[in-house]
């Protein structure tokens, strides 16, 4: 293999990760803003059916990852790397770009259909992305230092998420809420097309991976990847291996620190949606340098150790670290000020339909440590006696108070630093366990599988999971319910890979 | 440490069918105590999802139970 000089190292290093960064960020923003695409997208009713119609398409997002993987995988390793993860990142931002055209359901009723389908566009791109990034990157660098710059790529992930919470809050903070609800929320998406643009200028200057462009010389590139790498007994089993013995459980653990927080923070204990994001994205921030630390770290000790260290102190910590989210914002254990405390009930007529009213109920609450609660009921009277009214809707917002800022942070970056453990060494990992004439191929499905569908799937199985436990019994239900299942997978996933997984496979690396 | 390897390729051969039966036992106890689509839907792909990985399982399973996994 060529030697590289340090500075094209880190331009490609740029390049691979400037463009990965706005996948992430493209993919995120939908899951950010899912309560409003919620609104406006899906037919109006029960808020928690559409809430879980807009996980579903989150979810429908993650799951056509795999696809992607495996379209634009086999690509990659048919016709390179390079102008591959071009691809993707076009079908990305141009679908992103639009979501923020549709208009919403009251003015286009196929508008849940049209976003339903560029949403699962979203997630064919990302499904090729990642791995031809880490391919690529991997594909340039030292054999000893792969941990090391492959981790760059990996950061991207959150930061993508950061940069996505940055662009929303911003959106808030500059317009006013009605403006923000009527057409603010869009902006996030439209914003998309500048930075894909910018980053496909980037990517056109970027050449072929040495390793690839060596291998397409010498008349040595796969035929036909997907048969080679799942019709082999050879490669399979490292693929199932790589699947269940370590994207599974990093997949479950990354998105339960990182997306299964963020919505337990706004939607089971309720804290304003500026005030958890703020929270969280410092978090995020202040952790995410510990993916190259981790990334660089299994350089020296193994990628096995530190990821599966990972996973077993998150799966053992999770239940305390929600439950102390939960206990800061539960009111029942505040002291309420009573003076301070203000009902406001109003009456007027349903916008939908004038002849129906509205009663709307606002209670102030205000709490020794400082916390405040605002709890917004709204209850439609009909005018039609004979039928049955629609069950009162009730918005619930605590908004905590500044002694509990770094406490809240602190736990979001420990959780963080979970994720960079799993998450740092993974690309590194798993460019490692396949040769490079199916690597895209190969790396890219156990990736999306365990992120995609046993990560992603998290927040959405996480939400359902609590919704059950509520009985008629325990009507609030148990708030930590929907942790089970990524402390299950977690679980199995340490197991596998403590038994099965080896430092020294990984370490048969890239010799080619 | 390669005979554990082995005999646990047998757990993982079970856990691939027995979690898509406990799913579809679950789905079927939720989907008839209120069979809507916001309770039926999830299910169905939940289920669809999972158990191409659950063959997935097996497969792992079986080679491990037949030592390729060994060291």
């Amino acid at each position: 293999m060529d030697i590289i000089s340090n500075r094209k190292l880190y331009t490609v290093i740029g390049a691979s990760s400037l463009g990965t960064l706005i996948e992430w960020y493209d993919f995120y923003i939908f899951g950010s803003l899912a309560t409003i695409i919620s609104e406006k997208f899906f037919p109006p009713g029960n808020p928690t059916a559409a809430f879980l119609a807009t996980l579903a398409t989150f979810a429908a997002g993650f799951i056509v990852r795999p696809f992607g993987a495996l379209f634009f995988g086999r690509l990659g390793d048919l016709i390179g790397r390079k102008h591959t993860f071009l691809l993707t990142l076009i079908i990305m931002g141009g679908s992103t770009f639009l979501i923020g055209l549709v208009p919403s359901y009251e003015s286009f009723s196929l508008a849940p259909a049209v976003i339903l389908l560029l949403r699962l566009l979203q997630g064919l791109a990302l499904g090729g992305e990642y791995g031809g990034a880490a391919t690529y990157v991997a594909e340039h660098a030292p054999a000893n230092r792969r941990g090391y710059f492959t981790s760059w790529i990996q950061t991207t992930a959150t930061l993508g998420l950061f940069v996505s919470l940055i662009v929303i809050i911003t959106c808030q903070q500059t317009l006013s809420k009605e403006a923000y609800n009527d057409w603010g929320w869009r902006l996030p998406f439209l914003l998309s097309v500048v930075l894909v643009a910018f980053s496909i200028v980037v990517r056109l200057k970027m050449s072929e991976s040495p390793l690839f462009s060596k291998l397409k010389k010498e008349g040595k590139t796969s035929v036909n990847p997907l048969k080679e790498s799942f019709g082999h007994k050879t490669n399979l089993k490292m693929v199932l291996l790589a699947l269940f013995g370590a994207t599974m459980g990093q997949g479950v653990v990354w998105y339960t620190s990182q997306f299964y927080a963020q919505t337990f923070l706004l939607k089971t204990c309720n804290i304003d949606a500026t005030q958890a994001n703020t929270w969280m994205g410092i978090g995020l921030l202040i952790g995410t340098p510990f993916f190259v630390i981790f990334g660089s770290l299994s350089d020296k000790i193994g990628r096995k150790f530190i990821m599966l260290a990972g996973m077993l102190i998150a799966l053992l910590s999770y239940r305390y670290i929600f439950t102390q989210f939960y206990n800061y914002a539960d009111i029942k254990q505040k002291t309420e000020i009573v003076d301070k405390t203000t009902v406001n009930v109003t009456r007027a007529a349903d916008k939908a339909k004038p002849q129906d009213s509205v009663i709307t109920t606002t209670t102030n609450k205000s709490f020794t440590d400082g916390s405040s609660y605002l709890e917004v009921k709204k209850e439609t009277i009909l005018a039609d006696k004979s039928t049955t009214a629609p069950k009162p809707s009730i918005k619930k917002t605590v908004t905590l108070s500044d002694s509990y800022q770094w406490k809240v942070i602190g736990f979001v970056f420990i959780l963080v630093i979970f994720v960079t453990m799993v998450y740092g060494p993974i690309a590194a990992f798993l460019v490692e366990l396949f040769p490079t004439q199916i690597r895209y191929t190969s790396m890219s499905l156990p990736y999306h599988i365990g992120n995609g569908v046993f990560g992603g799937l998290v927040p959405f199985i996480g939400t359902l999971l609590y919704e059950y436990s509520k009985t008629p019994a325990n009507p609030p239900g148990d708030v930590l319910a929907g942790l089970s299942y990524p402390i299950a997978i977690a679980a199995v996933c340490f197991i596998i890979g403590a038994l099965y997984l080896s430092n020294k496979q990984q370490k048969q690396a890239i010799t080619d | 440490m390669n005979a554990l390897r082995r005999t646990l390729g047998l757990a993982w051969v079970i856990l691939g069918p027995a979690a898509v039966i406990f799913l579809i036992y679950e789905a079927y106890g939720k989907i008839m105590a209120q069979p809507t689509q916001d309770v039926y839907l999830p299910w169905i792909i939940i289920i669809t999802i999972f158990t191409p990985i659950a063959i997935g399982m097996v497969i792992f399973g079986l080679y491990a139970l037949k030592g390729e996994y060994d060291r």
